[in-house]
């Protein structure tokens, strides 16, 4: 019964927020510089969930996100500008293909733990990266063209989804699980949990919507190269997910939103951009390693001011 | 004929990613951290060999050995400032820090000197001489030999000094070694300034073989050269020198074959199989000897 | 509870940013049109092509320093608003929606790469505001994949398949050399295109292909497929790139032994290629080109000598490029007599031999440069004159 109060609350302001946002668009309002911070805003926070899933919940490092982003973006663009199918179809082929590309990736994972395992995701990702590179199909070095199709609408829908399934799979007996394998993966092996699933699984459905990220980012910014997805992409999402606070989804949004205003707002101080952003880094990691929320969820806040004690302990 | 000028190539270049690949196992060894800035290191090497060639007109080796110095008390302040409270955080936190130390070096040459490329002056002639039908430049050869040089001495303070010895338990058992009266922190500041002095004179050696530095040239050989120490099984030290070689050869065979275009690849390919295959690397468990 | 603490510190400091980044907003948009002609710069000014970026930044500084010093664009001063791309395509497509929408510009120049500049064509065609790229060569940033051309952007750079051509003629009649082999740059289209027109001049003229490879931008070691290139004995080797990668393809090529004529376009064109290459590597090497930093009269000197006064040391062809960018600009909105976009953008289609530093510019149908090319040869570090040919 509260979950599910929980969850239409969800959904209620979700679409409060798209309504505001879509009338302010509609009647000029707010003007393109605006409305497409807000989708990359968008994106960001569909890339820094997927990313929370993988890493927040289900404990495996993983530095290389931005090769599913890739997948994503370049299945999609052939579905739209090649093969002149919907954009819809492309979200939906960009997410299969980059969740069977998961899949091939969470599949050695079961062999690596740690250090090991963030460079070979690593790794692969640069693989990733280099094959788009030597395809002449989709433009080499010099990158495809794509229309720009991307509208808040769907920036927004898909936003939207990916948090619910997320949330859902976090709180449910699997999410559950996922958790145990982040904790400790011994004695979860020993309590009966099926770690080799849980791991893939998270690498599966994390990929899936990194990859309809890519698909909203490919249509949003009209050319893609293979060099946009090189391990500086890669790091980019994992300091959403690490500054929020690992295990936080809402510490992932909020720091997502946060790291996209910021770097926009000092597109216009170029030389000092990149070393404010590091000093934060090292900063935040030396006095908080946690991140800046650890594994609290903004929604533990408000339990907080009514019951000092602590209220029940979702998400930890 | 042409196969041993390509064995060249690659001897030449697996040497510069083995002189790297040095001080990531060593640190990797001692405080399992993967040291992102150490690519940096690296390059700020290169830059201060390349300011004491032409603004104070040293020579290669007075340059080689300043820039060793600059770059050993380098490594020991980011040490001392950003990964000392790290020792018992969690791995993530420390790599996080590492990509930030490593953004804060490349994007702080940036502030202070612009991001235009630098061509390295020559310190040697540019004469070459063949041998058995390859060209083989002065440069090459003394290039090579600076790398064996160094790899011998490393060898030495690792097996023959106090301090080597320090290393060697501190990476076996940190906690048994400060019981037994071991300084760690002085060990772990020692790793530091030895594998980034090595890093130091990379990139000098870089600078003259491959004349071109820039701020952000320590990322890519970095990488490799990470690839390198965990072919050859991180945390052991001939297995540094042996995997940089090795990937300097692959690398360079897959140039040769007509596919320059996938050679990054190929390491990570390398990187991946041994990772999956063989995670303790060429030298793996028999010989483990850490630093 | 400290928790709660941080984290209130938090979510205040994200809301504030969100209030700063409204306030910041609303000023600039608020002190339009007023005694100034705004300019945006859409620059890779830092990542991995920031050296290209940089390079032309500097050079429009001076360039706008010297035309407000001089009293400005019909007496209006030029204020330059420059945006960093961070080398990013989906970055350029921001900034270029910041610079119209936000700080609404009359014309943005740049990016310095194609892809970059491709990233904002849509943008510019969309708000109607004119777009010149300094340095992106690829023809897609003025044409589109359907042919058609796009209507606010221009370059300033070079791009002609022409260059290829004379490159061609070149070898098979002044040098008179029967086979050839081509080791291109395959991260650009300009490099692309440049060795495709080689390749089909080339054997138009009888020649021979013997070699075709390619190298990615910001390769380092390029021994191994210089070896290959060797070992199938071409009279002579045509490198279409930048000088960043070819002066490290020509040491190489020539530590290897490989003393055949070398050749290029003018991507090679910087003081920087001598530093890489040396001097002696150099010789026997020809490029095409449009400016040279050692060029004796006119303009070019002009311009060596302020910028080496400003920033101590000689320009490079980027640098040419974005000082020239800015004039072409400013002679297209004096007469234009307005700082309506489409109004500039007509201007700038009929820019008819203007006198720029890269020399007399002029502009085709599509929106590309006409320009006579100059081949240089290197004899000891120093570009000597070799011969003009006019399109």
């Amino acid at each position: 019964m509260k979950k599910s109060k929980q969850f239409w609350l969800f959904i209620i302001a979700a679409v409060l927020v798209y309504t505001v946002v879509q009338i302010f668009i509609a009647n000029g309002m707010m003007n393109q510089f605006y409305s497409n911070t807000l989708i990359f805003i968008a994106i960001n926070i569909i890339l820094a969930v997927s990313l929370h899933l993988v890493i927040g919940i289900t404990g495996q490092f993983s530095i290389g996100h931005a090769g599913f982003l890739a997948v994503g973006a370049y299945m999609s663009a052939i579905v739209t500008m090649k093969l002149d199918l919907p954009f819809i179809v492309g979200i939906i082929v960009g997410g299969i293909v980059a969740a069977l590309a998961g899949l091939i990736v969470g599949i050695p994972s079961l062999r690596l733990k740690g250090d090991y395992l963030a460079i070979a995701t690593l790794g692969f990702a640069e693989i990733i990266r280099i094959v788009f590179l030597n395809i002449d199909y989709v433009g080499g070095a010099a990158g495809m063209q794509v229309s720009h199709l991307t509208t808040w609408t769907y920036a927004f829908v898909c936003l939207v989804i990916t948090i619910i399934v997320i949330v859902n799979f976090t709180n449910s007996r699997h999410g559950i699980a996922s958790i145990s394998v982040r904790e400790n993966e011994i004695a979860s092996d020993a309590m009966g949990i099926n770690t080799t699933y849980y791991k893939v699984a998270a690498f599966a459905i994390g990929s899936f919507f990194a990859g309809v990220a890519g698909a909203l980012y490919s249509h949003n910014f009209y050319i893609i190269q293979p060099s946009q997805f090189g391990f500086l992409k890669s790091f980019d999402i994992l300091i959403f997910v690490v500054l929020g606070g690992l295990g936080s989804l809402s510490g992932a949004v909020l720091s997502a939103i946060l790291l996209t205003v910021v770097s926009t707002y000092l597109q216009g101080y170029p030389e000092t951009r990149m070393i404010i952003y590091s000093l934060v880094l090292i900063l935040v990691m030396l006095y908080r390693p946690k991140g800046l929320m650890g594994t609290m969820e903004i929604t533990d806040y408000f339990k907080l001011w009514r019951t000092p004690k602590g209220g029940d302990q979702h998400g930890k | 004929m042409e196969w041993i000028q390509q064995l060249i190539n690659g001897i030449s270049l697996g040497s510069i990613y083995a002189l790297i690949a040095l001080g990531y196992t060593m640190v990797y060894g001692i405080i399992k951290l993967i040291n992102f800035a150490h690519g940096d290191v690296f390059m700020v090497g290169s830059f201060i060999g390349f300011y004491s060639i032409t603004v104070f007109g040293l020579g290669f080796f007075p340059a080689l050995i300043l820039s060793m110095a600059a770059c050993a008390l380098f490594g020991v302040i980011i040490e001392r400032i950003a990964y000392k409270r790290l020792r018992n955080a969690t791995r993530i936190a420390a790599l996080i820090t590492a990509i930030g130390v490593s953004l804060l070096i490349e994007y702080g040459v940036i502030y202070i000197r612009g991001a235009q490329p630098e061509a390295y002056p020559d310190v040697f002639s540019n004469r070459s001489f063949a041998f058995l039908g390859a060209q083989i430049s002065i440069q090459s050869i003394l290039i090579l030999s600076v790398s064996v040089v160094l790899m011998i001495l490393l060898q030495f303070i690792v097996h023959k000094t106090k301090t080597g010895k320090a290393m060697r338990a501190v990476s076996h058992d940190t906690e048994a070694a400060k019981l037994m009266g071991i300084n760690v922190d002085n060990t772990i500041s020692a790793t530091f300034a030895i594998g980034s002095a090595l890093a130091g004179a990379a990139g000098v050696i870089f600078g003259i073989y491959y004349t071109k530095i820039d701020p952000l040239m320590g990322v890519i050989p970095g990488v490799k050269a990470f690839v390198a120490a965990v072919l050859g099984g991180i945390g052991i030290i001939p297995g540094a020198m042996v995997g940089g070689l090795v990937l300097g050869v692959v690398e360079t065979i897959v140039s040769a074959l007509g596919f320059s275009l996938w050679r990054d690849a190929a390491a990570f390919v390398i990187l991946i199989l041994i990772l999956i295959f063989r995670p303790s690397g060429i030298f793996g468990k028999n010989t483990r000897e850490k630093v | 509870m400290k928790k709660s603490k941080f984290a209130s510190l938090f979510l205040s400091s994200s809301l504030l940013i969100g209030i700063l980044a409204g306030c910041g907003a609303e000023e600039g948009s608020s002190s339009e049109g007023g005694d100034t002609i705004k300019i945006g710069a859409n620059l890779e000014l830092s990542g991995a092509t920031a050296s290209y970026g940089t390079s032309e930044a500097d050079a429009i500084d001076l360039a706008v320093e010297e035309i407000n010093d001089a009293g400005g664009i019909d007496g209006k001063k030029i204020e330059l608003i420059k945006v960093d791309n961070k080398s990013d395509a989906a970055e350029a497509t921001n900034a270029a929606i910041k610079l119209t929408s936000q700080d609404k510009v009359t014309a943005i120049i740049g990016a310095a790469t194609s892809g970059n500049s491709v990233a904002q064509v849509q943008i510019a065609t969309d708000t109607k505001t004119p777009m010149i790229s300094p340095s992106g060569t690829s023809t897609t940033v003025t044409v589109g994949d359907d042919g058609k051309v796009n209507p606010f952007t221009f370059r300033t750079a070079f791009i002609d398949p022409f260059q290829g051509t004379v490159a061609a003629n070149f070898a098979a009649n002044e040098l008179k050399v029967k086979t050839a082999a081509v080791y291109a740059d395959n991260a650009s289209d300009y490099a692309k295109g440049l060795a495709a027109s080689f390749i089909k001049d080339f054997e138009a003229a009888g020649g021979k292909i013997v070699a075709e490879e390619s190298y990615v931008a910001k390769d380092t070691d390029f021994r191994s497929t210089l070896t290959n290139i060797k070992s199938s004995n071409p009279e002579f080797i045509f490198i279409p790139g930048y000088y960043e990668e070819v002066g490290l393809i020509v040491k190489q090529a020539r530590e290897l032994g490989i003393t055949v004529p070398l050749m290029g376009a003018d991507g090679w064109d910087s003081p920087t290629l001598v530093d890489l290459a040396g001097a002696d590597a150099l010789n026997n090497s020809f490029i095409i080109t449009a400016f040279s930093s050692e060029d004796p009269d006119g303009k070019a000197k002009d311009f060596s000598e302020k910028f080496k006064e400003k920033y101590g040391k000689d320009p490079n062809s980027f640098n040419a490029l974005g000082y020239d960018t800015v004039y072409l600009l400013k002679d297209a909105i004096e007469r234009a007599g307005s700082t309506d976009g489409t109004k500039i953008k007509e201007a700038i289609e009929a820019t008819d031999q203007l006198e720029l530093v890269t020399g007399l510019y002029s502009v085709d149908e599509n929106h590309h440069p006409i320009k006579s090319a100059v081949i240089i040869e290197y004899v000891d570090g120093a570009q000597v004159f070799k011969t003009k040919v006019n399109p």
